[in-house]
């Protein structure tokens, strides 16, 4: 079986609706698009749609994927990927856009278990660039990084360091910088606001987006949306 | 004019619900400003959650906003800790559209449907940096307007608004619009506020309270007069718009970015209900009946879910099942072309078997629960609030539904109705008992909700002046029912907090002389007090004490015929001899049939107005024999006389003393 899989946006205003919010307005959005989704059996049916990183409300963000589950006949009737997107798009809200759409198979990793990294785009205030870097060196520096955070009602400490893939400095403002960081999501999603506050308690993180989630191969780095635009038809189902 | 936004975006991750305050809606309007058009800022004083879905609220937004003269924004009630933040950061209350302060509006419109929300209405005055009192304002500050249910008898809240708007508000706005649009293009020293209200007053539906002089005599209210004053009638009759199918609001059903109640399409099937039900305010001061034409309805829907992308649509009215063939409707709406099931609802059921088939054809996929509302425990009793159940109709209707799948029924009752006794109210428990009886016919193990309100006298019923049910009293029946209720498997009871009760009518039948009681109680922090955590009745006993005022006075003792009612200057229609005498006739058990169906018996709704019942068929609707005179003709042995009232009075007062 085979499903949409739809990488979208999240910004401005919308950056403050939750989690169940973004799951409504997209069950919404594919009854007007008048995409097919596949419902749940049982006493009260729902959409066939799954998430996968999720990301915390306030947050804005050009990397959200979701899973569309569909009937096969989907995939092989006049079947066209920029329509759809543009189907999409436009029943979205202001705010979320549908920036590409791909076609992956249930037996592939889901999204949460795809996803190796998150690249963040943090603007942070009150604090010169050099004051920065001096931090960036310092932390790269050292060996490990450990970090309480809490799970299920316990107090955990972790060593974070190595899910520090990299953090730059992406742009100068007179009262802060913004910077760039890939932050590994395994064994659990480091968020950088909890890393920065762990850093340095002054700095201010003003906003946060991400800009990509990332599937590691070797040295290659994976946008978690493998494109097979123009399935070949099981010969049976076309006669 | 500046939008807020920049600012309140660097805090809202702080508060609870950020979505309730950037607005987005799909629907939404960009609101044309500009300096000649009249600006409404339409506020509903409860939170967000609540308020949107609001209809009366967004078919006024769409209509304001489709005129020339006039421009509509949208805002609502912030909640505890975002107020804390906005008045620690000297922000404003604000629109959810452009975020731009309130005080930049010309009009502040509040929809107020519930009394307890009364305080917030001072709330948001606060927060918008306008004075609260009427008379503290001057041309520089918004006009303070408003509409909703509770303006039938806006007493309480009077000296805080300049305006009340009494029923349907469709034209009116528009009326309003022209007045101070033309007010507003005036130079500087012309602006003269006392005048441009003078001139509203004008306008039918329209109530300036403070145009109206109340006088009072050894604590009750002798008279409500206008002001020596030209051209200020003496009566303020509410608007009716005797056409809905001209009205088909809102074409945009607002859809909400978050999750609020009554998350679905919502379409309007007609306005208005004659069933006569005493208890009800809403049916009496909706009347007459208009029924939206039916094809106006199915394209209504079939528009709505497109564009919206929901898959369920409530078919709304005060009594949906008794709209003409609405077995008809529901068809034509489920069978419409879509790709994924769509479900129907109505928002008040009929208790019979005929409504619940209906109710199993429109929610094939989502057997949740069903919900009837027979509201008293006995015949006897229901013939009082004229709600023409007979216990065969109830066993009938759960019938079918323990039958058809659903296993849960919930069952809705008021305590605290006129002749009530013990044997009513424990009546209730009877019903449930019976109900659950028949579930295990159909399941192992079915289940009945019972959830108990109690009963607040509203003006403009015929129980207009019934002495409520003390607090005391009221929690004596809960008790009853709690004991009974104990002993049976499968019944859940729940019941309204009898203290919430209390504060409700007070203000319900209240006078200007709870202005300085509603002051205080915001000022100590009591708002929100429709939510029961923030909800504080001490608060409401210490200002009624310290203003001197018995909760007695306003709600527990019985009015007479000939005194003066707080409301008896503003008109929903209906004649007050028309209500005397319904009062007497429930006072002898004695039903009244729905006039839609039966000759009209002059209640003053149409007559008055020169309007009628627009219905599609004069014929009952199949299955609904209830109120049709069929069923008033059975059993009326035991009467309660006037004499019984009178010592359930002294009980309640002996309960007040406390
Ligand atoms: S005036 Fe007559 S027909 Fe109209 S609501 Fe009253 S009783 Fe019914």
């Amino acid at each position: 079986m085979r499903c949409l899989r739809v990488r979208y946006t999240k910004r401005g205003k919308i950056r403050f609706i939750g989690h169940r919010d973004v799951a409504r307005i997209w069950e919404r959005t594919l009854r007007k698009a008048n995409i097919p989704v596949l419902y749940s059996q049982g006493f009260s049916p729902h959409p066939r749609i799954s998430f996968g990183l999720a990301l915390p409300t306030g947050f804005e963000s050009e990397a959200e994927y979701v899973d569309i589950y569909l009937g096969e006949e989907f995939f092989l009737k006049d079947f066209d990927a920029e329509l759809i997107q543009q189907g999409i798009d436009r029943a979205l809200p202001t705010g979320m856009d549908a920036l590409k759409v791909g076609i992956v198979s249930t037996s592939e990793d889901s999204l949460q278990e795809a996803v190796d990294a998150c690249v963040w785009e943090v603007r942070i205030s009150g604090i010169s660039a050099e004051g920065f870097k001096k931090i960036r060196s310092e932390l790269f520096s050292c060996d490990s990084l450990s970090i309480e955070r809490e799970r299920k009602g316990k107090i955990l400490v972790e060593d974070v360091r190595s899910q520090i893939h990299s953090m730059d400095i992406a742009e100068e403002h007179t009262d802060g910088v913004t910077i760039l960081t890939e932050l590994g999501t395994k064994p659990r999603v480091l968020r950088p606001t909890d890393l920065l506050k762990r850093i340095n308690s002054e700095l201010r993180t003003v906003r946060v987006l991400r800009k990509e989630q990332l599937t590691l191969q070797g040295n290659q780095r994976i946008e978690p949306l493998s494109i097979e635009l123009h399935p070949a038809a099981p010969a049976e189902v076309l006669a | 004019m500046s939008s807020l936004w920049d600012e309140l975006e660097q805090f809202l991750d702080d508060v609870e619900k950020p979505a309730r305050y950037i607005g987005g809606e799909d629907g939404a309007i960009d609101p044309e400003h500009s300096p000649e058009k009249a600006s409404w800022l339409l506020i509903y004083p409860d939170t967000y959650e609540i308020g949107l879905p609001n209809q009366g609220l967004q078919i006024l937004y769409e209509i304001l906003n489709e005129r020339d003269d006039s421009v509509a924004e949208r805002s609502y009630a912030p909640w505890v800790d975002m107020s804390r933040e906005m008045r620690k950061r000297k922000i404003p209350l604000f629109s959810v559209d452009t975020h731009r302060a309130a005080g930049e509006f010309d009009i502040l419109a509040f929809n107020l449907s519930a009394e307890l929300v009364y305080t917030n209405l001072l709330e948001c005055l606060d927060l918008s940096d306008v004075p609260l009192y009427s008379k503290d304002r001057n041309a520089e500050h918004p006009i303070v307007i408003a509409g909703g249910h509770c303006t039938y008898n806006p007493e309480p809240f009077a000296d805080f608004i300049d305006i009340a708007v009494l029923g349907d508000g469709e034209e009116v706005v528009g009326e309003i619009s022209e007045i101070f649009s033309h007010w507003k293009s005036k130079s500087g020293k012309e602006l003269d506020r006392s005048g441009l209200l003078r001139e509203l007053a004008g306008l039918a539906g329209v109530y300036v309270p403070s145009l109206y002089e109340t006088t009072f005599s050894k604590g009750r209210l002798v008279s409500i007069l206008p002001k020596v004053e030209k051209n200020i009638t003496n009566v303020i009759e509410k608007r009716t718009i005797s056409d809905l199918e001209a009205w088909p609001y809102p074409k945009n059903q607002l859809v909400p970015l978050t999750e609020v109640v009554h998350d679905r399409l919502n379409v309007e099937i007609f306005r208005g209900c004659t069933r006569g039900c005493r208890f009800c305010q809403a049916g009496m001061i909706t009347r007459p009946v208009r029924e939206r034409p039916r094809e106006q309805i199915v394209s209504m829907v079939e528009k709505g879910l497109k564009r919206t992308g929901y898959d369920e649509v409530s078919l709304t009215s005060l009594s949906s099942a008794d709209f003409s063939g609405i077995e008809n409707v529901i068809s034509e709406v489920m069978t419409q072309d879509s790709c994924s099931p769509v479900s129907v609802s109505l928002p008040s059921l009929r208790v019979d078997a005929f409504t619940v088939d209906t109710a199993s054809q429109m929610q094939q996929a989502r057997r949740t629960g069903l919900t009837f509302a027979p509201e008293a425990g006995t015949w006897r009793l229901r013939q009082v609030i004229n709600k023409l159940i007979s216990d065969d109709d109830l066993f009938a209707a759960v019938e079918s539904a323990y039958s058809q799948g659903w296993r849960r029924v919930k069952l809705y009752f008021l305590i605290g109705l006129p002749t009530e006794t013990d044997e009513d109210t424990l009546g209730i428990v009877d019903l449930a008992e019976k109900t659950l009886e028949i579930g295990r016919k159909h399941h192992k193990s079915p289940s009945v909700t019972v959830s108990v309100g109690g009963f607040v006298p509203k003006p403009y019923t015929p129980f207009q002046w019934f002495g409520q049910n003390t607090e005391q009293e009221l929690l004596r029946k809960i008790y009853l029912l709690r004991d009974a209720a104990k002993k049976i498997r499968g019944l859940k009871l729940k019941w309204h907090d009898s203290r919430a009760t209390v504060v409700e009518g007070i203000l319900s039948r209240g006078d200007r002389r709870l202005a300085p009681v509603l002051e205080k109680v915001w000022q100590k922090g009591g708002i929100f007090q429709e939510w029961s955590e923030y909800f504080d009745i001490d608060l409401w006993k210490n200002a009624m004490e310290e203003e001197d005022l018995l909760i007695e006075d306003f709600s527990y003792r019985h009015r007479d015929e000939d005194e003066v009612l707080p409301w008896d200057h503003l008109s929903a229609g209906l004649h007050k001899d028309f209500l005397w005498q319904d009062w007497r006739d429930a006072l002898n058990n004695q039903g009244l049939e729905d006039c839609r169906w039966t000759p009209c018996y002059d209640c003053g709704a149409c007559t008055g107005y020169g309007t009628e019942h627009v219905v599609a068929s004069a014929v009952p609707p199949a299955g609904g024999s209830q109120g049709t005179g069929a069923a008033s003709q059975q059993g009326n042995e035991i009467t309660v006389s006037i004499s019984e009232i009178e010592t359930v009075k002294n009980l309640q007062a002996s309960g007040v003393n406390e």
